[in-house]
C-alpha cells in the first residue's frame, strides 16, 4: 500500500510518501521559517496561505523521486488536528479531493501521533514500550508509549513550551525569530555559573513542566544587568544565555529520568526541534551511560513537523480509512481519546 | 472602595500569588458578552492573570500560553472563553484570514493579548487591562470602556 501524507498543522508544509512494504520513499518539507524571519514571528495567515501554494507542487516533486504516479497512491493520509483551523483546513481538503477525484481512501492523523511514531522511520528504531519526550515551540510533554494508539500522558506544561521559553527569552536578549538556535550558540560561549536561575518545577513530585517563570527570571536578570542604553554587553548576554540553557536541560533531563525511573521503562525517545540541542543530547548521553538505559534521537528531519510522519501513522491506521470524503478539522484534540490501532 | 460610577481600578500586585488572586476577584464581576484587552510586555503577567480569572470561574485544568496556538477555548459552566494572543500576527488582516471574529458572541467572553495586532478590525472593549511592572511586583490598571464594562466594574466592589 502506497500511503500519501501531508502535513498542515502549523509552520511546515510537509508531503510524504510511505510504502507499507518497502518503507519510507520521499519526504519533502517546506519551512516557512525564512519567510517568517523578516516577520520576526510565525504569521499564521501567511502560514495558511503558503500550504495551498506549496502542497501541491511538494506532493510532485515527493511522485518524481519516489518514481510514482499519482494514479499509484493506495491511501491518503492527512493531519486532522490539533492544529491552526485555517492551516488543518487546507491539508484536510487537500487530502480529500485528492482521494475523491482517485477514489481512494483517505485517512486523518492526529498529529501528536504522528510525533511519537516518528522515531519507528528511523534506523535504529526503538522498540515497544517507550517514553518519550516532545519537546518544541508549541510542546513539551512526556509519554508512555506502549503501543500504536496506547499512550499515556505522564505530565505536560502547564504554560509555556519549552522552545517557547527558548524564543521569548531570545526575544527579551534582543535576538531575532527564531530566537532559540542563537541562544544555544551564544549559551556555548558564555559562563553558565555567573548567574543562577530557578529550575521550574524540579521538586514538584510529578512530571509536569512550567517554564513561565523562567521567562520572567530572565526578563529580571536582562533589567538588572542592563547597561544605560538598556542592551546587555555581549559577554553578559552570553552568560544569561548559558544560564538559561543550563536551567531548561537540567528540568527536562531530570524529569526524562523520572520518567523512566516512575515506569521502569528502559528507552527513551527525544522529538521536536528543541530535541536538536547539542546540550541537551550530551546530557541524556551522559545520564543514559550511568543509568543504563538507550536514548533514542531520530533525525532531524523527522523530529520537526513532517509529512513521513504522518504518512507513517496513517499507514498505521489503514483500517480506519473511509472513502465518504466527509471531513472536517480538530484544532483540539486529546491524544488519550485515540483508539488502539 | 468604589461607586457604581468608576470606571478605573488600579491594585497593586505584590507577587504571581496576588496576580491569581486578583484574576478571581475579575471573574466573579464577568458576564458572558465580554471583550477583554490585556496588555503588558513579555514577563507582565498576563498569563497568571488569565490562569486566575479561569480559577475563578471554576476551570481547574491547564492554562496554557496561546502563543503558539493562537486562540485557547475553554468551556465553564454556561461560559465559553477565548483566550487569544495575537504576539504572532504581523497584519490585521490575518484576524479576518484566520475566522476569529466567529468567537465573539453573547455566550464568550474575549480575552485578548496583543491586541494592538488586530488594530481596527476588533469588536471595542469593555475593559482594558494593563500589568505594569512597579518596584518588585506589578500594577493593573483596568478601565471600563463601555457601559456594560462599568457595570462589571462596579461589581468589583461589592
Amino acid at each position: 500500500m502506497l500511503v500519501l501524507g501531508i502535513e498542515s498543522s502549523c509552520d511546515e508544509t510537509g508531503i510524504a510518501l510511505y510504502d507499507t512494504d518497502t518503507g519510507l520513499l520521499a519526504h519533502r518539507l517546506h519551512s516557512q521559517i525564512a519567510m517568517h524571519t523578516e516577520y520576526g514571528g510565525v504569521v499564521p495567515e501567511l502560514a495558511s496561505r503558503d500550504h495551498i501554494r506549496r502542497v501541491l507542487p511538494l506532493t510532485e516533486t515527493c511522485l518524481a523521486e519516489a518514481g510514482k504516479a499519482i494514479a499509484d497512491v493506495d491511501a491518503i493520509a492527512y493531519t486532522e488536528g490539533p492544529g491552526l483551523a485555517g492551516a488543518l483546513l487546507v491539508g484536510a481538503s487537500v487530502a480529500n479531493a485528492l482521494g475523491f477525484a482517485l477514489q481512494k481512501p483517505v485517512v486523518g492523523v492526529h498529529h501528536l501521533e504522528g510525533h511519537l511514531l516518528s522515531p519507528l522511520l528511523a534506523e535504529p528504531a526503538p522498540q515497544f514500550p517507550f517514553i518519550a519526550l516532545l519537546v518544541s515551540g508549541g510542546h513539551t510533554q512526556l509519554m508512555a508509549v506502549r503501543g500504536i494508539g496506547q499512550y499515556e500522558l505522564l505530565g505536560e506544561t502547564v504554560d509555556d513550551a519549552a522552545g517557547e521559553a527558548f524564543d521569548k527569552s531570545a526575544k527579551l536578549l534582543g535576538l531575532s525569530y527564531p530566537g532559540g538556535p542563537q541562544v544555544s550558540k551564544l549559551a556555548d560561549t558564555g559562563d553558565a555559573t555567573r548567574f543562577k536561575l530557578p529550575r521550574p518545577m524540579l521538586h514538584s513530585g510529578d512530571l509536569d513542566f512550567s517554564f513561565s517563570g523562567l521567562k520572567t527570571a530572565v526578563l529580571n536578570l536582562v533589567k538588572k544587568e542592563q547597561q544605560e542604553d538598556g542592551t546587555l554587553d555581549d559577554a553578559t548576554r552570553a552568560d544569561v544565555c548559558a544560564a538559561f540553557q543550563e536551567a531548561i536541560v537540567d528540568v527536562l533531563t531530570r524529569k526524562c529520568l523520572a520518567a523512566l525511573k516512575q515506569t521502569g521503562m528502559k528507552r527513551l525517545v527525544i522529538a521536536g526541534g528543541v530535541g536538536a540541542n547539542r546540550q541537551l543530547r550530551a546530557g541524556l548521553d551522559d545520564a543514559a551511560k550511568r543509568r543504563r538505559f538507550e536514548v533514542f534521537y531520530p533525525p532531524l528531519a523527522l523530529c520537526t513537523d513532517n509529512g513521513a510522519m504522518i504518512a507513517f501513522a496513517g499507514a498505521m491506521r489503514l483500517k480506519y480509512a473511509a472513502a465518504d470524503y466527509q471531513f472536517g478539522v480538530k484544532p483540539r484534540w486529546d491524544l488519550a481519546s485515540l483508539p488502539a490501532a | 472602595m468604589h461607586s457604581a460610577h468608576d470606571t478605573a481600578f488600579t491594585p497593586f500586585l505584590a507577587d504571581e500569588a496576588e496576580t491569581l488572586s486578583m484574576g478571581g476577584q475579575l471573574a466573579a464581576a464577568l458576564v458572558p458578552g465580554m471583550v477583554i484587552f490585556l496588555e503588558g510586555d513579555l514577563g507582565a503577567g498576563k498569563t497568571t492573570l488569565t490562569r486566575g480569572i479561569l480559577r475563578g470561574l471554576g476551570f481547574t485544568g491547564r492554562v496554557k500560553s496561546p502563543t503558539y496556538t493562537l486562540v485557547e477555548p475553554y468551556t465553564v459552566s454556561n461560559l465559553y472563553l477565548y483566550h487569544f494572543d495575537l504576539y504572532r500576527f504581523s497584519d490585521p488582516s490575518e484576524w479576518e484570514d484566520a475566522g476569529f471574529r466567529d468567537y465573539f458572541n453573547r455566550d464568550s467572553v474575549c480575552l485578548i493579548e496583543w491586541a494592538d495586532k488586530a488594530e481596527g478590525l476588533l469588536p471595542a472593549p469593555d475593559w482594558l487591562i494593563r500589568l505594569e511592572p512597579e518596584a518588585d511586583g506589578r500594577r493593573l490598571h483596568l478601565t471600563a470602556l463601555t457601559q456594560n464594562g462599568t457595570q462589571c466594574l462596579a461589581r468589583l466592589a461589592r
